[in-house]
């Protein structure tokens, strides 16, 4: 058997935002694995370590930068890559039909992605790439068991804990609780370097969405800061509390 | 126009808010506003809906929809759309939501807005706020596909009563059993007396400076004064002190409640990313530079073991 795991190359989560030329600029911003991305390369070198399957193969759409998150992944123990060169401005719609098309290509038993994407937010392309290949989905798993042709996930549902099971192939998405990523090892790296990635070009498709305009969100505007004995704090702060906030106990 | 739609969000009748949020925000945008139920038996809560400004209330009812499972919804939406034809949909930004309005999107091959915090509708398009960057930037988007389609984030948008006629509609059951492609085994709702953390009206959290159970035991006894829901820092989760569930933050949930109180929390950005957007902040830490007091409304440099009993107290006043 044979995963694929989607990853994104996305700003690091510490990364200032600021608006040049009325995009958000990228210069100099370190770029980093999306988070819950690094989390389904894990869960893949887990399954080909638990012998579930025996190849992962890591997929990434964008420009030549996002060879970096290939190599990551590959430095954690995926076997091969492949980037698809595609102009960052594809939106969900955009970027599921390339993914798709490499996918469709591959012929995995597991696809694993992330549930979202910490920059861009969207929580959509796994789906959507699901949809396009007529596979069955699960989104924001924390658990994953593979036997007889099926994958039985746990998820982290809104209000409580989801229990699902569908047949294989099929896309699945991850939540940052299902393991804890491993850091690359000195080696690992080093073999990365060796592992074969391909490049193939985006399948075509015309955007869906329209982006309008950037903006920086409101600042906030600091508010009182008070420093005194404890009690005293506490108390102004039970006063701003029903007062201000009005609160009710 | 032909109408927005409002994805209910709901489990054995009891309604997220956020689909009253929807509701109201869509009554205030001027087109006829219905809202979408599915559930075994989920007529008798047409009511609920008429209160928000429902003008029809559309009940998908059966076995097949008692529970939510993508293959048999977005079956049975898209054959409603292709009859109906709306020109907006709006789902809640939820586990159920986001998944439900990807599939129905892709399958319509078309575009989607997703975690809107604004929505401006006319026929045939929508443009949507989405906050990008764990909201350190806004962009504004344009969905001109058809029907217009966004999930809409829990908490920003304002409950107004206002009355609908709220009449049922009993939609042709479309989707059939082929069309379920997930196998649910099972749900365990999360044991709690207290509220949803994305639905509450206040969150108080904790983070690494609660140092421990003990820490996160004055934390709770305030939440439970208040009615309050409990979250945390990703330190608190994964120091074990508090479940995944109740991370705030990037890789956590977005809380947008009318106050939110940070007890032992520094304001790292990946937290800020997930609170930042709340009415009032609240913050009690012992380090005066702490960035969560750059967001703050009201702010205390004190330890929070000596000032959240004498909190509790002073409230109960
Ligand atoms: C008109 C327009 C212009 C845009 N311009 C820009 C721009 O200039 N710069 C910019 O950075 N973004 C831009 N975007 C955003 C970009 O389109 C999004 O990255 C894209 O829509 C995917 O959404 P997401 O990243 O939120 O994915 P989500 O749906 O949140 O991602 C979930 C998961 O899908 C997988 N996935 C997503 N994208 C990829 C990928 N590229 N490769 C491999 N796996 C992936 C990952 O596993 C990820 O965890 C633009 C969007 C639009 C609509
Ligand atoms: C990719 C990525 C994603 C992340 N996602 C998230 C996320 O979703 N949510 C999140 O929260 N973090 C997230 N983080 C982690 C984040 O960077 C911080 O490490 C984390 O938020 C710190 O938690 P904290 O504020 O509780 O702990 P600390 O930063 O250690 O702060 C503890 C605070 O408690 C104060 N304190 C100590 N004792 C007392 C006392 N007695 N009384 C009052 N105050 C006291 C200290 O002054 C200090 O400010 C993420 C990090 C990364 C890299």
């Amino acid at each position: 058997m044979k995963v694929l795991v989607c990853v994104k190359q996305t700003f690091d989560t510490e990364a200032k935002i600021e608006l040049k030329d009325g995009k958000i600029a990228d210069a100099g911003i370190n770029l980093i694995i999306n988070p819950y991305d690094e989390v389904a390369v894990e869960g893949g070198i887990q399954l080909k370590e638990k012998k579930v399957v025996d190849e992962v193969v890591v997929l990434s759409a964008g420009s030549d930068k996002a060879m970096d998150a290939i190599r990551t992944a590959l430095a954690m123990g995926a076997d091969r890559g492949i980037l698809v060169k595609q102009d960052t401005s594809a939106d969900e719609y955009a970027r599921a039909v390339a993914l798709a098309a490499a996918i469709k290509e591959e012929n995995p038993d597991i696809i694993l992605a992330g549930h979202v994407a910490a920059d861009d937010g969207s929580s959509q392309v796994p789906t959507r790439i699901a949809e396009i290949l007529g596979l069955p989905h699960i989104n924001v798993i924390t658990e994953i068991e593979v036997a007889g042709g099926k994958a039985t996930c746990t998820c982290e549902a809104d209000g409580g804990t989801l229990v699902a099971e569908v047949a294989l192939p099929a896309v699945i998405s991850s939540q940052v609780s299902w393991n804890e990523p491993r850091y690359p090892s000195m080696k690992g790296i080093m073999q990365a370097k060796k592992k074969p990635v391909t490049t193939a070009d985006a399948a075509a498709a015309d955007n869906k969405v329209t982006i309008i305009e950037y903006a920086m969100p409101p600042a906030k505007q600091a508010g009182i800061k008070m420093e005194d004995e404890p009690e005293v704090c506490a108390t102004k702060l039970a006063e701003w509390m029903k007062n201000t906030v009005k609160v009710e106990v | 126009m032909a109408g927005t739609w409002v994805i209910v969000e709901q489990r054995d009748g009891n309604i997220r808010k956020v689909t009253y949020e929807m509701l109201s925000e869509a009554k205030k945008l001027g087109d006829e506003v219905s809202a979408v139920v599915f559930g075994k038996s989920v007529e008798g809560l047409a009511s609920e809906f008429a209160k928000y400004g429902a003008d029809k209330v559309y009940a998908v009812e059966g076995d097949l929809f008692a529970e939510y499972n993508t293959g048999a919804y977005v079956a049975q939406l898209a054959a409603m759309i292709a009859e109906y034809s709306p020109n907006a949909v709006l789902f809640a930004h939820t586990f159920n939501g986001r998944d439900f309005a990807s599939r129905l999107a892709q399958k319509l091959e078309a575009g989607l807005a997703t975690d809107a915090i604004a929505v401006e509708l006319s026929a045939g398009k929508g443009v949507f706020t989405r906050a990008i960057y764990a909201g350190k930037a806004l962009a504004k988007v344009e969905v001109a596909t058809n029907p217009v389609m966004a999930t809409i984030r829990a908490g920003v948008m304002e409950v107004v009563e206002s009355a609908g006629a709220g009449a049922v509609v009993k939609p042709a059951v479309a989707a059939t059993a082929t069309d379920v492609y997930q196998n649910i085994k099972s749900f365990v709702p999360t044991v709690s007396a207290r509220p949803d953390l994305t639905e509450a009206e206040t969150v108080i959290s904790g983070g690494r400076g609660c140092k421990g159970p003990d820490g996160i035991k004055l934390v709770e006894d305030l939440a439970d004064l208040l009615g309050a829901a409990v979250g945390g820092s990703r330190a608190s989760i994964d120091s074990g002190w508090l479940g995944h569930e109740l991370q705030v933050g990037q890789t956590g949930k977005v809380v947008c409640p009318n106050l939110y109180i940070a007890a032992g929390i520094s304001g790292a950005i990946q937290h800020l990313a997930g609170m930042s957007s709340s009415k009032f902040i609240a913050a009690i830490n012992t380090d005066p530079e702490a960035p969560i007091f750059n967001v703050s409304d009201f702010g205390v440099v004190a330890d929070l073991f000596k000032v959240i009993p004498t909190l509790v107290t002073e409230l109960k006043k």
